[in-house]
Formats: structure tokens, sequence, C-alpha cells
């Protein structure tokens, strides 16, 4: 049997450059972290199948939590390909598995991350509640408005991010604007309550005017004072 | 030296909330610095007893969560000023109420106050043993009927193993008051004798408060008994057992109306 030699195929070399992008993580990490997060959030799919060389020059060996880096980025889905900056001897890095470095590299200018189309917010929403609100009963809706068409017992407790209408009486808490929405408002049929606040301003009853209980009224914030109105 | 004492029952409705509200006054109207602490977290009565519901602001929850400091969720007295009010939460359950949460408010009022009175819920679980946990001394309160009489008994033994002091291998001071007595029923046998339920239960008696129409009119208008009828005859069964609590000596007796002479003269005219 005699040997054929065929020749041996030739390795075909194209070049082809993929630009890498430059991770400089800052400590305190965990905020670092949180940023990169919140940029992902904004930026699906940005980091997804980029090469990344993770820069340490910001970082040393006494940075928290610098163990913990490495692993937290592949979780985000970031494919680390190169590290430079830093020192493998740092015990931090012990676990570390270091990829071998790249010579060479040309740094260019810091990149503009695209940004999503951020869905919209969705606007305020209203909820309406058909039935009275017993005591003890807790409301949250930090969303809107909230409309009750019966009362707010005695020991309720209704909080809006917007305003609180009340088409009962309203004998228990009414705390609106929750989020720090000074411009919400409170209205009732009657007013009884215990408690009104708007954006962390409040009222007992007992520093509320004699002369409006039961009556229907409105509540707003004005400056830093909660307004009792007659409501006409 | 200041006192934990939890007013506790196992049953409801027996008048735990009216006497924590009277007593409380009462030792406050002798000098003594009060503190009244609402348990009940989700049922609270306390602050509609003593008037302050229009004035709560922050609760016992919120301090034990941290929401709001003790100066703010306590409530002064209008009426008597070296008693307070930490009212309970309306709108949470019992289950906020968290061991270590209570622990840290009873050592801070215990700094503050001669008295921390707490009024325990009705019924054994988390809300009455959070209560009595930390109490140096007990006021139960029963009336004399055998139900009440049972869960009475029911709460002595948890009193006797449950809470902190008994835990320690400390004694629990613990005072029977019995309630809604009408001395006419019971010597017509539909009640339970005081004996009876002395026999029964076998702890010292600090007071029999006679059935009366001035309790229920004083927690309607938002006053204890002891500053809204203060010459009632309910009013003066509680003083004197404030003053018991207090560590005086006295007889007990069944007090009744003590009339005027123009009452009499009244009353004289008209039949």
């Amino acid at each position: 049997m005699s040997a054929t030699t065929s020749p041996l195929p030739r390795i075909r070399i194209s070049g082809r450059s993929f630009l890498a992008l430059t991770l400089t993580p800052e400590a305190p990490l965990e905020d670092w972290l949180s940023a990169l997060d919140h940029q992902i959030a904004r930026s699906a799919g940005f980091f997804a199948g980029k090469p990344i060389i993770l820069d340490l020059g910001m970082l040393d060996a006494e940075t928290q939590h610098l163990a913990d880096l490495l692993p937290a980025l592949k979780e985000r889905g970031i494919r680390v390909m190169g590290i430079e900056g830093g020192d493998r001897t740092w015990p931090a890095l012990a676990d570390w598995e270091w990829p071998e470095n790249f010579a060479g590299g040309r740094a260019s200018a810091e990149i503009a991350i695209p940004e999503d189309d951020v869905p919209e917010a969705p606007g305020p929403r209203t909820l309406i509640l058909e039935n009275p609100i017993r005591s003890g009963q807790q409301v949250v809706w930090p969303d809107g408005d909230v409309i009750i068409l019966g009362s707010v017992a005695s020991g309720a407790e209704v909080s809006a991010g917007g305003s609180i209408h009340v088409y009962g009486p309203l004998r228990g808490r009414a705390i609106a604007g929750i989020g720090g929405n000074g411009e919400a408002r409170i209205f009732t049929r009657a007013l009884e309550a215990e408690l009104v606040a708007i954006d962390g301003f409040y009222a007992t009853a007992e520093e509320m005017n004699a002369d409006q209980t039961s009556k229907p009224a409105q509540v707003a914030l004005s400056g830093e004072t909660l307004t009792f109105l007659p409501l006409t | 030296m200041s006192k934990v004492l939890v007013v506790t029952s196992g049953k409801g409705g027996v008048g735990k909330t009216t006497t924590t509200a009277a007593l409380g006054a009462a030792l406050a109207q002798n000098g003594q610095s009060v503190v009244l602490v609402d348990f009940d977290v989700g049922l609270r009565n306390l602050d509609l007893v003593m008037g302050a519901e229009r004035r709560v602001v922050f609760d016992l929850i919120n301090v034990i969560q941290g929401d709001a400091n003790l100066a703010q969720a306590l409530i002064k007295d209008k009426r008597v000023p070296s008693l307070s009010l930490l009212p309970a939460s309306q709108t949470r359950d019992k289950d906020a109420l968290t061991s270590e949460g209570v622990a840290k408010v009873i050592a801070e009022l215990r700094k503050k106050f001669d008295w921390v009175i707490c009024d325990s819920p009705a019924g054994i679980e988390r809300g009455a043993q959070m209560a009595m946990y930390h109490a140096d001394m007990a006021v139960i309160v029963t009336n004399p009927e055998v139900s009440s009489v049972r869960d009475s008994d029911r709460i002595i033994g948890m009193l006797d193993s449950t809470t902190e002091k008994a835990k320690k291998g400390e004694k629990l001071e613990k005072h029977l008051l019995l309630t809604r007595y009408d001395p006419q029923r019971a010597s017509r046998g539909d009640m339970l004798g005081t004996d009876d339920v002395l026999e029964i239960l076998s702890i010292p008696l600090l007071g029999i408060i006679p059935e009366s129409g001035d309790v229920l009119r004083a927690s309607n208008v938002g006053a204890p008994v002891t500053i809204a009828e203060p010459e009632s005859a309910a009013a003066r069964a509680y003083n004197d057992a404030a003053r018991r609590l207090a560590g005086e000596k006295l007889e007990v007796t069944i007090p009744t109306e003590r009339k005027g002479l123009f009452d009499w003269l009244f009353k004289r005219r008209v039949s």
C-alpha cells in the first residue's frame, strides 16, 4: 500500500476586527454594578456577544467585593476576554479564571451606549372602589388617584400617589400624594377624617377646623400647610 | 422602680380596656406617671375609651418598625398630665408585633414611666402573649360567670409558664379583678359569687367593680370612669383597686351608689 501524500489544506486567514469594549469598574463596586444594571436595562443586548476587556486600573487589591466582580459580570452575560490593569497576585483575584492577555490594542474613544426606546411609562391610573372601606382595611395605590364611592370608616386608611376622592363620609385616614406629589388633593362629601396628609404634611382630626366637620370639603397643600376648603 | 402591668382575661368583652383606662387614670391621678399601651393591634379601642382617637398619628407598630420614635407616638392625656397613651395600629395585624420590637419599646417605656400598663387583646394568641411577656404583674379581669372564670384560669396558667418572669423562675404578681358584678343577681344565684370565683382561681382579689351604667357612659364620652364619674361606685372601686396595686392595704368591699341628700329628697318627692 503506497502512501499517497495529498497536500495539506491551505489555512485561510483573513483579518477581521471587532471593537473590544473596555469596562473600567470603579469602587464602590456595588454602586458601579447597580449603575451597570441600570444601563443594561436601558439598552438591552448592548453587551451581548461583544468582546469585553476588563480594566482594573481604577481598583486596588483592597477593593471590597473585588472577588465577586467577575462572577457578577458573567451573571449579566458579559463575556470578559481579557483583563488589564490590576495584578493577578491580588488575593481577591485568586479564584478568577484569568484569560490570556491580548497584545497590542489601540484605545479608542469612549463609546456612547445606545439607549433603547424606553417604553412610555404608563400614565396615572385610577382605582375605583365601589364598596365602603372598613375599619382596619388599608388601600395603597401609588399609581394615581383613588375614587371611593362609599365611605372610609374610622380606622381605615387610604393612600394614593395622586388624589383621593371619597363620595361617602371620610372617617378614617386619607394620605394623598405619597410619591411626593404636592399637587394631590383630597375630596370628600363629609369630612370627618381622623387624619389627612398630602405629600407627607398631615393634620389630625383635632387640628382640623370644627366648622367643616361632616361637610363636603377638599384638602390641598399650599406651601407647607394643608388648607381645607368647602366643596360647593 | 417602674412596673409593667398587663391587664388580661382570655375572654373578650369582660372589661379589659375599660379597666386599663380606669386603673391607669386612677394611678396617674394619685401622682404616678403612667403609660397605657394598646396591644390589640387590628382591633384597637383604647384610644376611643381614652378619647384620644382624634389625635393618633403614629402607633405602637410604627415605633416597633422604626418609622417613628416613642416621643412622636405617645399621646399625652389632656385631663391628667402624667397619663400617656401608646395606641395600637388598626390597619395591621398581630404578626407585626415582633418579640424584639416589643422588648425594645417596653424597655424604653420602663425608663420614662412609673407604670407601663399593657392592655391585652382577647384570646391566647400572639397579641395576648406579647402583651403579657414582659409583665411584672398582671390584673386578670373576670366576670362572675363560668366561661369567663375558665378562660381566666387558662390565662393564669400562661402567665405562670410563658412570660419572661416565669421563664427566669421568678414570680409574677397576679391580681383578680371582678368586673360587672351585680350583688343582687349574685345573691339570687344567677351569678357566681365572689367566694366561688376566688376558690376556683385562687389568686388575691384586687377589687370588685359593680355593673354600672356609669362605666358605659364614660366609655362613650371617651373618658375613663375614674375621670368622668369620679363619685360613682365603679370609679370608687377602681380607685381602691389602684391604691391596692400601689401597695396600700384596703379591705375589699362591694361599693354601692352613694346617694346625696338632694337625690334622696328628689326621689321622695317623685314617688
